[in-house]
């Protein structure tokens, strides 16, 4: 086979204060139609700064050029395969920058009066729809700007909702499999965390749940699937175990991308569960953001959603602010809309089956590579998986090559590494998640690249621990950016070899 | 494929899962369209909203213009299609661009740190509240009512279940600036911070120097959020402040109905360990190269769990971007003449208006609506096709008789005429 | 390697006590465990600290460790050494990397300390 990467050019580029000369400048303002305003009079000499110290000065051919060049010391989805397990990363669809970025949806101030933001009220709602049928809950909010958020906001409505029955109990239950955002989210909620742990199968273990769930407990926080890519196949029994002592259930729902289309988390019994629509619904990552984190809830829940809601009138949409249960606001205005204009565009392009259909194929991608490594890779857990699946990385742990290693070695064959050393359950954890993104060429690709890693780490182990190679950046001294941290540019020379 | 799984159709993949859980009917949707039907329908939908008003809103949310190269860097698939930089030797891109953000943002706010981006102004302020409970030790929150309302009610959901009680403090009558005497009596030994914004949700400037003076005194933080970033450009930074946090969406993120926006905060570095959110710092590769990467993670809740300083997870990469990239474009000369030019269109919209205080304004301030209602004369406006300003009656009950309006660059002079008009 | 003046705990933290001062620190072995360390987190001298209890922390790039207080008392001294420095537990732990100085108030629950050999044999080294 063709081997995925070559080399070519990278271009040098210094920091754009290190590239700056007085006067160059890359705006044109336009002739001022009013009279000029002396700033010192109108503001007073103790409000108006000097100048902005530091700050660049470049063309508009140095700007661009600088942002390109940037860019292209990234690997992005646009490049291939990005495996990262449990980040979903699948195509975005380039419709979706578009109808965002229409003039009377990107330039509709949130102030403006309602019977001129109708039709953005309508896509929420049409979203709000499609959200609430795709989990089989009751109701859906689209405030929460991200998961972590929409974790924090059900979790203030399951306090809200234990609090009208007079008691907010003390406790979540929360598996040691589960994303960090979990815990810290009990703790930010005011709820003291309580760890469960897994069964030899990487599940919940019913047994220790019932025991550990008493009249103290508020709910469990679980993801299924789980981290490991399994569902919990005793989901509806976890639901009764905490319904039957008056707890809940929350659903992280990172993992969601295994399920649309093929079982509703509300008809498995979950009452309260947040979806990142930068993941399942493809809303691009951005390097790190904006995602969006809808919250959906059962209907007992509805009251304590946060403010405002969309409600329909007669002949029009309208925002109630009158919710007298309402956790309160969790962040100004109403969500991050031009996420969830993307997100309906993504599931309306793709409609009932398509959506069923990219689960499908997301799932049969994560077997297929399962079944091709796991003669080469640990397999810790066989339980069956589902979208992602977690190896260890036990067989190269005694040659003394550890997941972070084999992660930078896949970088040179050309991929974006996996998850590494997540979940924490599983020592020298590598979790693959291809999504349905991937067709069977990139997959093979990917396959024959782990492979030919787990020989090198046989032959020769110590060429593995310092990959990369192929990179412009060789392996990153994270130790030394902690112990002295060094945050931001300061006029005067690095430290070390400067990079341009 | 399906040979290699050992199945013969994919349906058997999912024979895993409890047949009761399984969903025996297609999911209520319409069937998948076309690239063409999609954009049809939300041309449709943008066409229902507002479209080509000359608009006076601002409010924590404003019309500035667009620098056409925003869009085209962050349009870049290497920007737009790639994740949280956690491999540093392939994510270079995003932690310069990161790095560079940090840096522009402190020299902006004279603040000797600042994180990757938060969501966004609103949840910055109750993040920046719980970092000055943990550097003090204290649990007790003093907000102005000047600072923006709805970043008011998501303090007040935040603190709620941390026990940290927030308590508000008066504006003065008639300045519109924070009520000194109020905030003095307000402080005692328990409070952790006192938070202030400035330009202040009327428009009004705050005096950060006394301020922080006062807060000191009685051992508390004090918390500056602005939500105009561009007034940094003419304006002095808040650099006595302890915690800065802010909202950079007039940095060339569309107002798009409330959001993406980002977020930012700011601080000494003596609270650095205290931040919440991604931070990206400098270092060398193993050739010696300059080379940048995720820094102080442990902070984070991937690692501390919860005991992190925040549940955040995601920061606002893209968004940061725009504007790194907007404050590249306008620059150190740019940034002060297009502040000059919304303080010129500002204050040529407010003079002969009736404005309700007497503070000085960076590009938003208050009038009264002499005997009309505030509703009435935004429906005059409207027949001109003109968004008026927003009627403040709704957060503030005693100033129900008034308008917040707001003018940028992007006001015309026949359009401030009109309102003028309408208003006298 | 354990020096044998040394009392060791489970948590592997170590105490040289002179008179009624107690000086601790990690072990080897902890620092082994942790990797190259960035950080240290220090209590203020003044404070008072439990036997058992959380008296600071340390981080590595990816992971925060509590350490334990092994006997009760009040912060005489803290390791200023260790703010700029962090790297010197990884290089000298038993030594000139020592954490915190105590006045100890139980000096009896010196008693339930490991010595050199116990710790060694715990450890399985």
């Amino acid at each position: 086979m063709r081997p995925k990467t070559r080399q070519h050019l990278s271009q040098n580029e210094p920091l754009l204060f290190e590239r700056s000369s007085p006067g160059k400048k890359a705006y044109q303002l336009p002739q001022l139609d009013v009279p000029a305003v002396d700033a010192v009079k109108a503001l007073g000499e103790e409000h108006v700064r000097d100048e902005i110290e530091g700050f660049p000065e470049v063309s508009e051919v140095e700007a661009i050029r600088h942002f390109t060049r940037l860019s292209t010391w990234n690997y992005a989805i646009d490049h291939g395969m990005y495996p990262l397990g449990s980040c979903t990363m699948k195509y975005n669809p380039r419709i979706n920058e578009i109808v965002a970025r229409l003039d009377g949806l990107a330039w509709a101030h949130p102030y403006q009066p309602e019977a001129l933001s109708q039709g953005a009220m309508s896509i929420i709602a049409a979203l709000e729809a499609a959200l609430t049928e795709i989990t089989g809950m009751d109701a859906v909010t689209l405030q929460p700007a991200a998961g972590a958020h929409g974790e924090l906001t059900g979790i203030l409505m399951i306090r809200a909702l234990l609090e009208s029955r007079g008691n907010p109990r003390r406790k979540l239950l929360i598996p040691d499999s589960a994303h960090g955002t979990n815990p810290a989210t009990a703790s930010m909620a005011g709820y003291q965390v309580e760890n469960l742990k897994s069964n030899g199968r990487g599940m919940v273990d019913v047994d220790a749940l019932a025991a550990a769930v008493n009249e103290d407990v508020a709910a469990l926080m679980i993801t299924n699937p789980n981290t490991l890519g399994v569902f919990e196949q005793n989901i509806t029994r976890i639901s009764e175990i905490l319904h039957a002592k008056g707890a809940l259930v929350y659903m992280d729902g990172a993992n969601m991308n295994a399920l649309v289309g093929i079982t509703r988390p509300g008809d498995f019994g979950m009452d309260v569960m947040h979806l990142n629509l930068h993941k399942t619904f493809s809303t691009p990552h951005g390097g790190g953001g904006p995602g969006s984190g809808p919250v959906a809830v059962k209907k007992e829940l509805e009251p304590f959603f946060p403010g405002p809601r969309l409600k329909r009138s007669v002949d029009a949409w309208i925002w109630n602010y009158d919710l007298p249960q309402s956790i309160g606001r969790v962040r100004a205005f109403y969500g991050n809309f031009g996420v969830l204009a993307r997100a309906l565009a993504y599931i309306m392009a793709h409609g009932s089956d398509g959506l069923r259909r990219a689960t499908m194929d997301a799932v049969l991608n994560a077997i297929y590579i399962r079944k091709n490594l796991d003669r080469y890779y640990d397999l810790p857990l066989d339980a069956p998986s589902m979208h992602e699946v977690v190896f260890s990385d036990e067989k190269q742990a005694r040659r003394g090559v550890r997941t972070g290693d084999l992660a930078k070695r896949l970088i040179d064959y050309g991929f974006h590494p996996y998850t590494v050393s997540f979940p924490l359950i599983v020592k020298g954890a590598l979790m693959i998640e291809p999504t349905e993104t991937e067709g069977k060429i990139e997959l093979d690709a990917f396959i024959d690249a782990m492979i030919s890693i787990a020989h090198e780490v046989e032959e020769d182990p110590e060429m593995v621990l310092k990959a990369p190679y192929s990179t412009r950046t060789s392996r990153v001294d994270e130790v030394s950016a902690a112990r002295k941290p060094v945050l931001r540019w300061r006029p005067q020379p690095p430290a070390g070899k400067a990079a341009d | 494929m399906l040979s290699v799984c050992g199945v013969s159709s994919i349906e058997e993949l999912f024979d895993s899962l409890p047949p009761e859980v399984r969903l025996s009917r297609p999911l209520k949707l319409d069937p998948g369209k076309s690239e063409y039907e999609i954009v049809d329908y939300f041309r449709e939908r943008a066409a229902e909203n507002a479209n080509g008003y000359a608009s006076f809103l601002g409010a924590g949310v404003y019309s500035h213009y667009r620098p056409v190269l925003v869009d085209t860097v962050v349009s870049r698939g290497e920007f737009l299609t790639s994740y949280t930089p956690y491999q540093a030797e392939i994510s270079q891109g995003t932690l310069t661009a990161i790095f560079e953000f940090q840096t522009m943002v402190c020299q902006l706010t004279g603040m000797e740190v600042a994180n990757a981006s938060m969501y966004d102004g609103s949840t910055a302020v109750p993040e920046a509240a719980m970092m000055a409970a943990r550097i003090t030790g204290k649990d007790r929150i003093l907000a102005a009512r000047s600072v923006h309302p709805e970043y008011r009610e998501v303090l007040h959901t935040y603190a709620k279940h941390q026990g940290l009680p927030v308590v508000e403090f008066a504006y003065d009558a008639e300045s519109g600036e924070v009520d000194s005497s109020a905030l003095e009596a307000g402080l005692d030994e328990n409070t952790a911070a006192v938070i202030v914004q400035t330009p202040n949700f009327f428009g009004v400037l705050e005096n950060v120097d006394r301020l922080a003076g006062i807060a000191h005194r009685r051992g508390a933080l004090l918390v500056v959020v602005f939500t105009e970033a561009v007034s940094l450009g003419l304006l002095k930074p808040p650099g006595a402040a302890d915690i800065v946090a802010g909202e950079l969406q007039s940095f060339a993120i569309s107002p798009g109905y409330g959001g993406p926006y980002a977020g930012v905060i700011a601080t000494k570095e003596q609270y650095m360990r205290q931040l919440p959110g991604r931070l990206v710092g400098e270092t060398l590769d193993s050739h010696g190269n300059r080379a940048y990467c995720l820094t102080l993670s442990t902070r984070e809740q991937h690692i501390r769990r919860e005991k992190a300083t925040s549940n955040i997870c995601t920061n606002q990469a893209l968004i940061a971007l725009m504007a790194t990239v907007f404050m590249t474009v306008y620059g150190k000369r740019g940034l002060r003449e297009l502040a000059e030019q919304n303080l010129a269109k500002a204050h040529y919209l407010a003079s002969g208006l009736n404005t309700r205080f007497s503070g000085r304004f960076f590009n938003e301030f208050v009038v009264k609506t002499n005997g009309r209602s505030p509703e009435e004369i935004n429906q005059r406006l409207l027949d001109h096709r003109i968004l008026g300003g927003l009627p403040l009656g709704r957060f503030y009950p005693e100033l129900n008789d008034t308008l917040l309006l707001c003018a940028t660059e992007m006001s015309r002079r026949e359009s401030m005429d009109r309102v003028k008009e309408v208003l006298i | 390697m354990y020096p044998e003046n040394l009392r060791y705990t489970k948590e592997h933290e170590w105490v040289l006590i002179e008179g009624d001062t107690a000086t601790v620190g990690i072990t080897d072995h902890a620092q082994k465990e942790l990797g190259d360390i960035v950080y240290v987190d220090l209590p203020k001298a003044g404070a008072s600290v439990q036997a058992g209890k959380t008296l600071g922390s340390v981080e590595s790039v990816k992971a925060v460790s509590d350490i334990y207080s092994p006997l009760t008392g009040e912060v005489a001294e803290i390791n200023e050494l260790l703010s700029s420095a962090p790297e010197k537990l990884n290089e000298d732990p038993h030594g000139t990397a020592w954490l915190v100085k105590l006045k100890m108030s139980a000096p009896e629950e010196a008693g339930q300390l490991m010595h050199a050999a116990d710790y060694q044999a715990y450890i399985g080294e």
